[in-house]
């Protein structure tokens, strides 16, 4: 069991700047987690000091049963049996693909080594890149010769930082389903640190989303996409329309209407913000009573889907919904909205003055 | 004897996996880090404990003499009239051979150089060989006058190809003539490469010993050598070396001023557009006679010279002598470049990966050797071995140790920026993978900034070839390198006798140079 635990890790530059406030987090044993949070949220920081290279002023991280970090606790970097996957491979210049791999092996024999080096890169599909140099190789195969490099020596925990960056679009999907398949194989516990939302939903077991220093919310993909714990991380998390909302019998009163609760609300709660999706919407004949009333102001096209944004009495922010197929509605047109599904609601907080901690 | 100063190198902006927190230095780097600073500081702090030995009052006795004064006259007298003669060349030439149509601008671009790689004091010897009448302030100003002018000449140049040529199209197109344009617009912004280049060359007088010495005009590095050689009572030598010192470090914390300044008036750089160069029309005869003029005095007429007494040379010529001197200034030059390129490997890497309060002191100190002339270094080693380590009084490790501490800021600059070549997180990678600090260093920063260092070994070993003053007062008791038989030659009025060891002198640091030329 080699899951990784950070427990109330503080750390800060100077005097004063705390970089990681109190954070937790947990990686359960084989999993892969995307940490994910705009930069300068100190994904980076955390990074290094799961792997070593800085020391927490407070807080403990443990890898399985051991506690590498804590009070008087620091195990070196050399010694904790972390693998680093960096942003761009930062593979060694001067050794071959097959030596870079193998650097990590020590203590086992030369065939052993060199046997390991091999599965490893076929494990990565570069099997017969071995005699390469890495300026030979294009940024999709050094980053995974760099996973290959990290994995060899069977680390407890492989950290990946922002690995896919610097590479095209094109070539980063395809690469990120492959280092999952790689990694699921390795069996290994995984950290990747992205501000990519789209790259920590299609590629993680669970996401931690870290703001200020903290971890806001952890769960899987699916939980954090459709359960925002805050009208912040639902913004953060792909498109969100955010409506002022009454609550009333589990429905929310908003300007698109009566909308269904997925859930109960606390008791006692009067207003909040609901959060919809922009696909959870639809556009609707004007004349459809079911339908809101709003005028389109933009039409953003991207190809497999288009995102249109409307006005409509009572709000001052436009409002988005995700549509498919044809466009044939233009800026300047009335249409009228629809609203599919259930919708999350943040209460609002209690306005009286009881929260003067 | 000062040679080539440490090239100005920039702090980068660290890559970003390592920016986020400080590592503590590893004690295999900080250790011999420290041993460098003590080493390098060494010479200053005694020679500070010997001016005071006799008390205050008998040192500022000397500080207050009439002769001192005299000395600190004339020293400032040439250094006056060699930075404002090196500025006249340097940036008349520069903005002729990069913002005009000066026929063969390139050609005058490489001979404007061409002066560093000969030292200032073959050149003084040419000179004074050639013309005995010269010696005093006028051979001496001339001399150095053309051995420095390179130091206001590079930087100028480069600042005047970062200009924006925008700027002085506005001002033509607002009715602006070349020349007014020249004087409102492009001469103020070169104005800290100038100042940059001017503290250099004045940093270069004021420490140098051989031109001085050989065209005979008393400076304080004179009168300390002087003053240590005539008495039995060195204290007066140690305060005027202190005086020295003193100056020189005003000059240097004067440098690192305007780096700074310098550096905020190149980050309109990066304008992709060249200037277009000026046509100077029939400006172009006088422009070309002064190039001629400039370039056949600083290096035509010592080589001229040199070839002179070569041909006729007779009397002295004794090729044993030049090869058993031959060989020493090869033998002590390897032996300092290789503990000097050693020394320095902890500070820069400390220099290059640790920002912390003690890596930033350690390199400081160690920098020391860059604000103390050669002269004083020596004599601080002569005090302090006869003192405390007699065994080593004129033996080969104190010599090294001398050189060690003049030129570990060439060796540490350039193991820095060889460091600084490659990203930090390869040595993160490295640890995570299972190395100590001291196997990483091994197996990865070495390997890596190893054509960095060995470039930065090779430039100490042409600076310590050419040293002089601090050699000619420590080395081993019957040997003779060629700057020190040159010196000899010369302080005898056997020219021709000299001729071939500054010939070998400059063909021995021509190589390496040519091949240092070769890689960037």
């Amino acid at each position: 069991m080699t899951g990784l635990r950070v427990t109330a890790v503080t750390t800060s530059y100077g005097r004063g700047a705390r970089v990681l406030d109190r954070l937790d987090l947990t990686v359960p044993d084989g999993e892969l987690t995307a940490v994910l949070g705009p930069s300068g949220c100190g994904k980076t920081t955390l990074l290094r000091v799961i792997a070593g290279f800085l020391t927490p002023d407070t807080g403990e991280i443990s890898l399985g049963e051991r506690t590498v970090s804590g009070p008087g606790v620091h195990v070196p970097p050399e010694r904790r049996g972390v693998g680093i996957v960096a942003q761009e491979g930062a593979l060694f210049p001067h050794m071959d693909v097959a030596r870079n791999v193998a650097f990590g092996l020590r203590g086992v024999g030369r065939a052993e080594r060199r046997a390991r080096a091999a599965e490893m890169l076929e494990l990565v599909g570069l099997g017969s890149y071995g005699t390469r140099m890495p300026h030979e190789l294009s940024g999709g195969q050094q980053q995974r010769v760099a996973l290959a490099r990290a994995l060899a020596p069977r680390p407890a925990l492989v950290l990946l930082d922002e690995p896919f960056n610097a590479l095209d679009s094109a070539l980063r999907a395809g690469l990120r389903s492959d280092v999952r398949t790689a990694l699921r194989a390795a069996g290994t516990t995984a950290l990747l640190v992205t501000h990519d939302q789209e790259e920590a939903l299609s590629s993680a077991d669970r996401i931690a989303v870290i703001r200020d220093g903290g971890v806001v919310q952890t769960g899987t993909p699916q939980e954090v996409y459709a359960r925002p714990a805050d009208t912040w991380v639902a913004s953060f998390i792909g498109a969100a329309v955010l409506l002022p909302a009454r609550v009333k019998a589990s429905h929310a009163i908003t300007v698109l209407g009566r909308i269904p609760l997925t859930e109960p609300t606390p008791e006692g709660t009067r207003t909040g913000t609901v959060i919809l999706r922009p696909e959870q919407l639809r556009l609707v004949p004007a004349s459809e009573a079911s339908g809101t009333r709003a005028r389109v102001t933009e039409v953003r096209y991207h190809g497999h889907d288009a995102l249109i944004l409307l006005t409509t009495d009572g709000l001052s922010t436009p409002i988005t919904v995700r549509t498919t197929g044809p466009i044939t509605i233009h800026a300047g047109d009335e249409t009228g909205i629809a609203v599919a599904g259930t919708a999350i609601l943040h209460p609002h907080r209690n306005p009286l003055p009881d929260n003067a901690g | 004897m000062k040679a080539n100063r440490p090239p100005l190198v920039r702090r980068p902006a660290t890559a970003q996996f390592a920016a986020a927190g400080r590592r503590r230095p590893p004690l295999v780097l900080l250790l011999p880090a420290i041993a460098a600073a003590l080493l390098a500081l060494l010479p200053l702090g005694y020679l500070g404990v010997r001016a005071m030995e006799h008390g205050w009052g008998y040192a500022w006795d000397i500080v207050t003499e009439r002769r001192t004064l005299e000395l600190l006259v004339r020293s400032l007298q040439l250094t006056a009239i060699v930075v404002f003669a090196c500025l006249v060349l340097g940036v008349s030439l520069a903005w002729l051979t990069v913002r005009t149509r000066l026929p063969g601008r390139r050609l005058w671009a490489v001979l404007a150089t061409l002066p560093l790689a000969v030292p200032s004091y073959v050149a003084a010897f040419t000179w004074i060989s050639a013309a005995p009448s010269l010696a005093g302030l006028p051979g001496a100003a001339i001399t150095l006058t053309f051995a420095c002018s390179p130091y206001v000449f590079l930087p100028v140049a480069a600042a005047l190809r970062g200009i924006d040529p925008a700027q002085e199209e506005a001002a033509r197109s607002l009715g602006s003539g070349a020349f007014r344009v020249f004087w409102r617009i492009t001469l103020p912004q070169l104005r800290p490469a100038a100042a940059g280049g001017a503290i250099l060359v004045a940093l270069y007088v004021l420490s140098d010993f051989g031109s001085v010495s050989i065209t005979r005009y008393d400076t304080f590095t004179r009168a300390v050598h002087s003053s240590y050689q005539a008495s039995f009572d060195r204290t007066p030598a140690a305060v005027l070396g202190c005086v020295l010192v003193t100056m020189t470090v005003l000059l240097v914390m004067a440098e690192n001023r305007t780096r700074g300044r310098a550096g905020h008036a190149r980050t309109g750089r990066g304008s992709a557009r060249p200037p277009v160069p000026l046509s100077l029309g029939w400006w172009r005869v006088p422009a070309l006679v002064w190039c001629t003029t400039v370039s056949a005095a600083a290096v035509g007429f010592p080589l001229a010279t040199l070839g002179y007494w070569l041909t006729i040379g007779n009397s002295g010529w004794d090729p044993q002598r030049l090869w058993s001197a031959t060989l020493a200034t090869l033998t002590v030059a390897a032996a300092g470049a290789a503990v000097t390129t050693l020394l320095a490997l902890p500070v820069g890497v400390l220099a290059a990966r640790h920002r912390g309060r003690a890596a930033r002191f350690l390199e400081q100190s160690v920098y020391a050797g860059h604000a103390v002339p050669g002269i004083t270094v020596g004599l601080a080693l002569v005090f302090f071995s006869v003192r405390y380590a007699y065994p080593l009084y004129q033996e080969l490790p104190l010599l090294i140790a001398a050189y060690v501490v003049l030129f570990l800021p060439v060796a540490v600059a350039s193991a820095r920026a060889a460091v600084l070549q490659s990203p930090p997180v390869l040595e993160d990678v490295a640890r995570s993978l299972g190395r100590s600090p001291l196997n990483v260093l091994r197996e990865i920063t070495v390997p890596l900034a190893a054509p960095g260092i060995g470039a930065g070994a090779a430039l100490t070993f042409v600076v310590i070839m050419k040293e002089l003053p601090a050699t000619l007062l420590l080395r081993p008791t019957g040997t003779d390198t060629l700057a020190t038989r040159l010196w000899t030659e010369t302080g005898a009025g056997a020219f021709a006798g000299a001729a071939p060891y500054a010939a070998a002198i400059v063909l021995l640091a021509a190589i390496p140079s040519y091949l240092l030329g070769r890689r960037t």
